[in-house]
């Protein structure tokens, strides 16, 4: 027993089947309990009520960093080893990595405006996010203009190879081509720089919520081109008799 | 291999190979910002290290998709695949070929679009440097591009939209040379991040660009 | 209800247009796996 048996799509529909209620309930309670227990934070003394927006705003982009990551290890592990789930749940992976930057950018230019008195600046996070924002966008259209899947996941896969590294790239280009508004890391370890405990648990909850939220959603949305797959296949099959 | 580029070479000069297109088009770039943002000398000097980089990247971007589509279309890139010449050395002569007919160009005229711009003197030398050390790392990142397309029927806007995000860090480093030349800063550190991105993709992508190619040619 | 301060047309419209874009995607996932799994029993009762 290897995790490689859930490469088989009927095993995979199976165990996720199982496990998917747990982790709809896990996020539903997760991401609706951490914005909830967010939203009724006190002010911070220096932001204001705006504070709220981090529970919003922090684990949106974590997961849009992450979701990326996802795919990318899934465009290796099926470039590599080809199972067809693997290059489904990176496809299945990039709307939802999309909608978790776009909220993390909209969040942040709502949030910068009070703040720093701009919607936008080209901050280097600000703009590595809307570079990454781009990459998701070719990746999407990319998987949407090819026809066979196996070729699209292919070439999506190899795509997304060399976009991490020019994502990566990029991240740290623009640290050298402008320095930004934008506060450092908000979980560091070092003392003296950790937000305050009445706002990192709420917010560690809400992390996790997103991260429920988008695990789930990336397994549904697997679930379903596994489905749409499968059916393709057997019209093939009947067309072909 | 030099067959191969000199043949790539013949067929873009010829008349309707759409060599000089793409300098025509960097031309009417620059001729079109200070229609946008007003005729004045001190704004257009500031503005010129960005408008002229942005101007050869995109110049870079139209001819792209004539890197394989030709080829493709008459079927000589099936040959060229099954040719003794491994796929990876003919992705790099073809984005060398598109660099000649393109990339050279530019990097050559892009001085003459500098007076019109305004450029100030000390840059001129930076802005030749840059583009010809970062040009190249255009037209392979392009080459990758065209070569996932290939077999797309609408791929050029696709193609675009694939390649300009992997396009910024060369041109946040091009244009910063030539902004610290125009300013009388030193330009060495960004100058060595180009050269050090265009090395990398010159000696990685194509191999990229060749498994794109055979997934289009399966 | 909470008291937002002065912020509260910031705090509210980020809330707001970050639920309405979640709710988005979830729709789009759970229609279009409802669909895949209707069309696909359709398909396998039929055929």
């Amino acid at each position: 027993m290897s995790i490689w048996e859930y490469a088989n799509p009927v095993k995979f529909l199976r165990a996720s089947g199982v496990v998917l209620p747990w982790i709809v309930a896990g996020a539903a309670i997760c991401t609706v309990g951490g914005l909830v227990w967010g939203f009724l934070t006190p002010e911070d003394y220096r932001q204001g009520s705006t504070v709220k927006i981090v529970f919003l705003h922090v684990p949106a982009a974590l997961m849009a960093i992450n979701a990326w990551l996802m795919m990318l290890v899934a465009s290796l592990i099926w470039l590599i080893r080809r199972h067809h789930v693997s290059a489904l749940a990176a496809k299945a992976a990039a709307p939802v990595g999309a909608v978790m930057t776009l909220i993390a950018l909209i969040t942040g230019a709502i949030w910068g405006q009070p703040m720093w008195g701009t919607w936008w600046e080209w901050d280097p996070r600000l703009t590595s996010f809307l570079v990454l924002f781009l990459f998701y966008l070719g990746y999407m259209a990319l998987w949407e203009a090819i026809e066979d899947p196996d070729s699209a996941a292919d070439l999506t896969g190899l795509l997304c190879l060399v976009g991490s590294v020019f994502a990566l790239l990029s991240r740290y280009a623009v640290n050298f081509w402008n320095q930004g508004l934008h506060q450092g890391a908000s979980l560091s370890v070092a003392p003296g720089e950790r937000m305050s405990a009445v706002y990192r648990y709420p917010l560690y909850v809400s992390m996790l919520g997103f991260f429920l939220l988008f695990l789930a959603l990336v397994l549904i949305r697997t679930r379903t081109e596994i489905r749409r797959r499968r059916l393709a296949a057997l019209l093939a099959r009947e067309n072909r008799a | 291999m030099k067959a191969l580029l000199l043949r790539d070479l013949r067929l873009a000069v010829r008349a309707g190979g759409g060599f000089g297109l793409s300098l025509v088009f960097f031309l009417i770039l620059c001729t079109l910002v200070p229609f946008g943002v007003g005729a004045e000398g001190g704004q257009l000097s500031r503005i010129a290290p960005g408008i002229l980089w942005v101007g050869a990247l995109l110049a870079c971007l139209l001819s792209l998709d004539r890197i394989f589509a030709l080829d493709h279309e008459d079927g000589s890139l099936d040959l060229l695949a099954t040719a003794p010449l491994p796929l990876e050395g003919a992705v790099a002569i073809k984005a060398l070929a598109h660099w000649l007919t393109t990339g050279l160009p530019l990097v050559v005229f892009a001085p003459l679009l500098g007076v019109l711009l305004h450029l100030p003197t000390a840059a001129y030398p930076l802005l030749v440097l840059s583009l010809a050390l970062g040009t190249p790392a255009l037209s392979m990142l392009g080459a990758f591009g065209a070569a996932i397309t290939v077999g797309l029927r609408r791929g050029g806007l696709l193609l675009s939209l694939l390649v300009l995000p992997l396009y910024v860090p060369t041109l946040i480093f091009g244009a910063e040379v030539v902004r610290r030349g125009a300013v009388g800063a030193d330009p060495t550190t960004p100058l060595v991040f180009l050269a050090g991105i265009t090395l990398a993709t010159l000696a990685l992508v194509p191999f990229a660009a060749a498994a794109a190619l055979r997934v289009n040619l399966r | 209800m909470i008291e937002l301060g002065k912020y509260a047309n910031t705090v509210m419209s980020a809330y707001g247009i970050s639920l309405v874009l979640l709710a988005a995607i979830i729709l789009q996932t759970w229609r279009a796996n409802a669909r895949a799994r209707r069309d696909l029993e359709e398909h396998e009762s039929r055929g």
